[in-house]
């Protein structure tokens, strides 16, 4: 699971207001290679909440993002190389995902979270 | 020159998972027939909602390849086996997509709302007795209740909430599904459609439809629940009738009951 996939996934149980971003329980971080495109990173950038990127990217031992950022960064080819790694290369393979309000979690198994919810969450 | 597709020999496989069949190999050629709108329409997001063996998202994956990179792909599948054969499948053909195990894009619809833009569903279409959807396991691949509708019916208003503004949907569906009631209540949330293919079996008549949308299928469809403007909605009908030429017993009886 890249780190895209965990900026697109919240916790949709029942009841809870506030299921973004979920928080990843590391179990095992791959890195696979992806081509570089810089179109996709500026068509996606706006689609990203930085800061849950920022912090997910931390917690599978990523540091290497600024904080704040706008889109003024996209001229940057560092920045642009960082957010690529970031973004696309670095997979969450074992973990889990938690819901932030409920501490529910979501297990993630040779790169699938499975977020099927039992009868008496939906 | 035919475009690469997935190959059958490379297709994982599982006792639970369904195998590629007419309605994934006639969802397929819709999207070859397609090939060179989709590259012009230059997707970001691409989904396929229920990827079952991982045969029609791979061919997707396949068929923009290298003349459209930076597209990501999603995929996601209620069945867990049916999730583990996708990436096996994506894998064995060198393509990736992010795959998420769950009940049509539940835990997606929050933050990839209006960020799709083609989206493809070979949904559980056979009609079956209610108490059949939902059931783990293949039988999730094609259980569709009453008409094959009960999981195509929650699958609309979900994939009009995830596609972008300029977002595509790609549908099988059957003829007993009604095919042409759909296509109405798509044109009112604001879809045109129209049929990539058409293919007849021995044992069923399959449709791939496109949904796109469109302005004037809105105004239109906002026409047609307007209780005294029927006669543009009865032109709406007929036109989309006569693209279901099979449909002539429905269309007998919607003309007895008005």
């Amino acid at each position: 699971m890249r780190l895209l996939t965990h900026n697109m996934l919240s916790s949709n149980i029942k009841g809870v207001s506030n299921g973004f971003p979920l928080r990843i329980e590391v179990g095992k971080v791959v890195e696979k290679q992806v081509d570089f495109n810089a179109d996709f990173l500026r068509n996606m950038f706006p689609k990203i909440e930085w800061k849950a990127f920022v912090d997910a990217a931390k917690t599978v031992g990523y540091a290497e993002l600024p904080e704040e950022v706008d889109s003024s960064a996209l001229e940057s080819e560092e920045f642009l190389n960082k957010f690529h790694h970031a973004l696309l290369e670095l997979h969450l393979e074992e973990g889990a995902l938690v819901c932030p309000e409920t501490g529910r979690r979501f297990p993630v198994s040779k790169g699938i979270p499975n977020m099927l919810l039992h009868e008496d969450e939906v | 020159m035919p475009f690469r597709t997935a190959q059958i020999g490379l297709v994982s496989s599982h006792p639970e998972v369904y195998e590629p069949c007419d309605d994934s190999f006639a969802l397929v050629d819709a999207l070859l027939a397609d090939r060179n709108h989709l590259l012009e329409h230059h997707p970001t997001l691409c989904m396929e909602v229920g990827c079952g063996s991982g045969y029609i998202i791979t061919s997707l994956a396949l068929i923009l390849g290298q003349e459209a990179p930076g597209i990501h792909y999603i995929a996601t599948d209620t069945n867990p086996h049916a999730v583990r054969v996708t990436s096996e499948t994506l894998e064995a053909h060198g393509v990736h997509a992010e795959l998420v195990n769950t009940d049509i894009a539940l835990g997606l619809e929050k933050r990839l709302a209006g960020l799709v833009d083609v989206m493809v569903v070979n949904p559980p279409y056979v009609p079956t007795p209610e108490d059949e959807v939902g059931r783990e396991g293949i039988a999730s691949s094609w259980a569709g209740g009453e008409n094959g509708r009960s999981v195509i019916d929650r699958i609309l208003p979900i994939a009009d909430n995830l596609l972008s503004d300029k977002g595509w949907l790609y549908m099988v569906t059957l003829i007993c599904n009604n095919p042409s009631e759909i296509c109405l209540q798509m044109r009112e949330r604001g879809y045109a459609s129209r049929i990539v293919v058409q293919r007849s079996t021995e044992e069923e008549s399959l449709h791939v439809i496109k949904f796109w949308r469109d302005l004037d299928a809105q105004e239109d469809g906002k026409q047609m629940v307007t209780p005294n403007k029927t006669a543009p909605a009865r032109g709406v009908m007929e036109s989309l009738l006569s693209q279901f030429p099979l449909l002539s017993t429905w269309r007998t009886n919607s003309n007895n009951s008005s």
